[in-house]
């Protein structure tokens, strides 16, 4: 389960040693934006043996590694691969081939590095060749596992101004999230910036789950507890989740076809949903409310 | 309208009749900013009186010239409550013979009001008096709120000298501390640095960990069963203390309790809390910022009071007694709950008890608010450098990585445990710092004691040994 992503420079080792206390589902190290061009080898550094040697718990670790226009991404997939993070963002991904290009660099290093198990892609999207090409980078390679827009980079790209209010990127969100959903991949929303504004925080968490994300990143610990509740099943979700399955279930019983709930009908849609909301739920530790 | 006022700090000394080998004593409300204690030393040295105890409720960096007249023996002995760092490091590598005795803000006036520390002149700074020694912290250029410390000095020391630069006619409307007291009252061009008396404004941290900790501190306190009408705290000034202070002040606003008060060292946190109706008084024994500065001076709720009201424990009663909850910090937690405000990891002085063991004695609830590791060093190890405060007046330790309770409070690890917070034996704290930081050897120490640390009630609690010199 991946609803929140933490974003923790890679040259600040005492935000590093405490990642696993920040309550984000999956750690962004980042080599990239967050570290200046002098900080580079000390950044992989730190992240590489944080890989190696903290005890991160049941967290997520991706590593942001620098982009394929630049010097350094070369060596960051090298160094980071044989570390065996659980994905790898390539940031400006903007053309199925600049994914490919990765894939295939990920590819020999992991036969270097003997990796038993296949390291997954995370393209940010922060172009506008990118949003264009949203479903073509999705589908690029069997490794990436979700997008993730980046709104920053993009609203630079597309001339405007970035607002808390979001309503420039409004066709980039839902672009992604149909072309995920299409390839059948998961989708994050770029993070909310202003860390002392927690009431926008959370209103631009609900509107990325109203959009259809499946999670969103931060750059601060101080908006991770939004995300993972505006994430999280509600109780009335569960419930409903347990209602639909109980159901069906009687339903199969009885030989009906068609079944009704609440006087609507369930259908193979519904059913998935309740699925997805119940193994979310066994995750986060929720349990059905006693009736 | 000479009064009590002489020429000179000179010639107030020479007055007190002080003599070799007696007891002087200074407050520090003035803190890092403090010119009186040097200015006196300064005369005391050129008239050549030597073998003094300095009995000071705490010294700072800029006490530093102390360090001179230890080397000329003007100063033989220290007493204290709290030594900064650069103090501290020459005081552990054994720049005295005798040994520094640190006690705390309560045992200090108990120590003077019941004579096992006797003062004989009394140097007390004072931001406003008039020509008979009515002082007050208040008003003036100098101005730090509250007079608290000096208030056993000014009662108990055989003389008396207010020093002051802003004497202001007879009688000083609002006094502190009361002419009855005072000897001999001295006009300075400057008693303190405005600049290092009180900060402009304590910042709350931005630290993500400092803020993780200060919102766990907070829930702790929600579900520990004191959060009611009638709630009485204290906080530190440190960054994370400052935050739950705060984030304390949301949640009372929001469910509308209406505590009692809140006491200690104020900040303007605690004010914005008095403001917003969270406490009915706050009781001042020494103000950090402007802010507190502002509100002793103006608002008729916000209550000075002395040290030994504070918290000495042989008065018949303090308002450390009254208290529910306490947050602290630490410079190290071992897993008894002794905490360490001392020393740091390699025995070096930076601090001491101040009310840190004063008020968790007396608060229902005495909370610990500190990281598992600082850069390299684990905080919470097997066992502390300096006992400052023993374990069995520790409830409470909240990290980053959990929440540890004292098992001699079972029932407030249940309330919490059903509150869902991370509650975990303090034993895998310390496993889980030391993954990290893994375990440092201890460095030696010598076996020449430099400093006593003694309770409240005047036990001897711990002694610091000498480090070697850098």
């Amino acid at each position: 389960m991946r609803r929140s992503m933490l974003f923790i420079p890679g040259n600040t080792p005492n935000l590093v040693v405490n990642s696993p206390y920040l309550g984000a589902d999956a750690i962004i190290f980042d080599l990239e934006d967050a570290v200046s061009p002098g900080e580079k080898d000390a950044a992989r550094i730190l992240v590489r043996n944080t890989l190696r040697y903290l005890d991160l718990g049941g967290q997520e670790t991706i590593v942001r590694i620098n982009a394929i226009d630049t010097d350094y991404w070369q060596k960051d997939v090298e160094e980071m691969v044989a570390q065996g993070p659980d994905l790898l963002m390539l940031p400006k991904s903007s053309r199925p081939e600049d994914v490919r290009t990765v894939d295939e660099a990920i590819t020999r290093a992991e036969e270097r590095a003997g990796a038993r198990r296949r390291i997954r892609l995370m393209p940010l999207i922060e172009t506008a060749l990118g949003v264009e090409n949203a479903y073509a980078v999705a589908t690029a390679s069997p490794r990436v596992a979700a997008l993730f827009l980046g709104a920053e980079d993009l609203t630079a790209d597309l001339r405007c101004q970035r607002t808390k209010e979001g309503r420039e990127i409004e066709y980039a969100r839902t672009r992604l999230v149909t072309a995920a959903r299409a390839a059948d991949i998961d989708v994050y929303d770029t993070p909310f910036t202003d860390v002392n504004d927690d009431e926008g925080a959370w209103r631009d968490v609900e509107t990325a789950r109203a959009l259809g994300f499946t999670g969103k990143a931060s750059i601060s610990p101080r908006h991770i507890q939004a995300i993972n509740t505006v994430f999280s099943p509600s109780q009335e979700e569960v419930d409903y989740a347990y209602e639909v399955m109980e159901a069906i279930r009687m339903a199969k019983e009885q030989g009906r076809g068609a079944i009704a709930l609440r006087g609507k009908m369930i259908d193979a849609p519904i059913v998935a949903r309740a699925r997805r909301t119940l193994e979310m739920a066994r995750e986060i530790g929720m349990e059905r409310s006693e009736a | 309208m000479q009064g009590k006022v002489v020429g000179s700090i000179r010639e107030a000394i020479v007055l007190s009749g002080l003599r070799s080998g007696m007891t002087v004593s200074f407050h520090h409300h003035l803190r890092n900013g403090d010119y009186v204690l040097n200015l006196v030393m300064e005369q005391i040295a050129a008239l050549g009186i030597d073998h003094l105890t300095v009995h000071a409720s705490s010294l700072f960096d800029i006490h530093a010239p102390l360090l001179d007249h230890i080397k000329s023996h003007v100063v033989t002995k220290i007493q204290t409550d709290y030594m900064s760092a650069r103090l501290g490091r020459a005081i552990s590598e054994g720049a005295m013979e005798e040994p520094v005795e640190f006690r705390t803000h309560g045992g200090r006036p108990s120590a003077i009001e019941t004579g096992a520390a006797p003062i004989d002149v009394a140097f007390i700074a004072a931001p406003a008096s008039d020509s008979m020694g009515n002082c007050s912290g208040k008003y003036g250029k100098s101005a730090c709120g509250s007079l608290g410390y000096a208030f056993p000095d000014a009662m108990h020391a055989k003389k008396v000298v207010v020093i002051t630069d802003n004497l202001v006619p007879y009688p000083l409307v609002g006094w502190s501390i009361p002419e009855t007291y005072v000897d001999y009252v001295v006009a300075v061009d400057a008693i303190g640095d405005p600049a290092g008396i009180v900060s402009g404004t304590t910042q709350i941290t931005r630290d993500p960990i400092g803020l993780m900790m200060a919102s766990y501190a907070v829930r702790v306190i929600q579900h520990s069963g004191l959060l009611k009408d009638g709630f009485s705290f204290q906080t530190g000034a440190g960054g994370a203390s400052l935050a739950a202070a705060k984030f304390l002040k949301d949640v009372m606003v929001r469910e509308q309790i209406r505590g009692s008060f809140g006491l200690g060292g104020i900040t303007g946190y605690l004010v914005d809390m008095l403001r917003e109706g969270c406490f009915e008084t706050l009781l001042d024994v020494q103000c950090f910022d402007l802010k507190a500065v502002e509100s002793i001076r103006t608002d008729p709720r916000h209550m000075e009071i002395s040290a030994s009201h504070y918290a000495s424990p042989t008065v018949r009663s303090s308002a450390v007694d009254h208290l529910d909850v306490v947050i602290l910090g630490a410079t190290e937690v071992d897993t008894d709950f002794n905490v360490n405000v001392h020393t740091d990891s390699g025995g070096s002085i930076m601090g001491g008890s101040g009310g840190h063991s004063d008020t968790a004695a007396g608060a229902k609830l005495a909370m610990i608010i500190a990281p598992l590791f600082r850069a390299r060093l684990p905080i919470v190890t097997d066992r502390v450098t300096c006992i400052s405060t023993p374990g069995r007046d520790i409830d409470v330790l909240v990290t980053q990585a959990g929440i540890a309770v004292n098992p001699r409070q079972p029932e407030l690890q249940d309330r919490l445990k059903q509150a869902g917070l991370p509650v975990v034996p303090i034993e895998e704290l310390k496993t889980a710092a030391e993954k990290v930081t893994g375990v440092p050897t201890r460095p030696a120490h010598g076996n020449r004691a430099v400093a006593k640390v003694i309770s409240r009630t005047g036990e001897l609690l711990d002694t610091i040994y000498n480090i070697p010199r850098r």
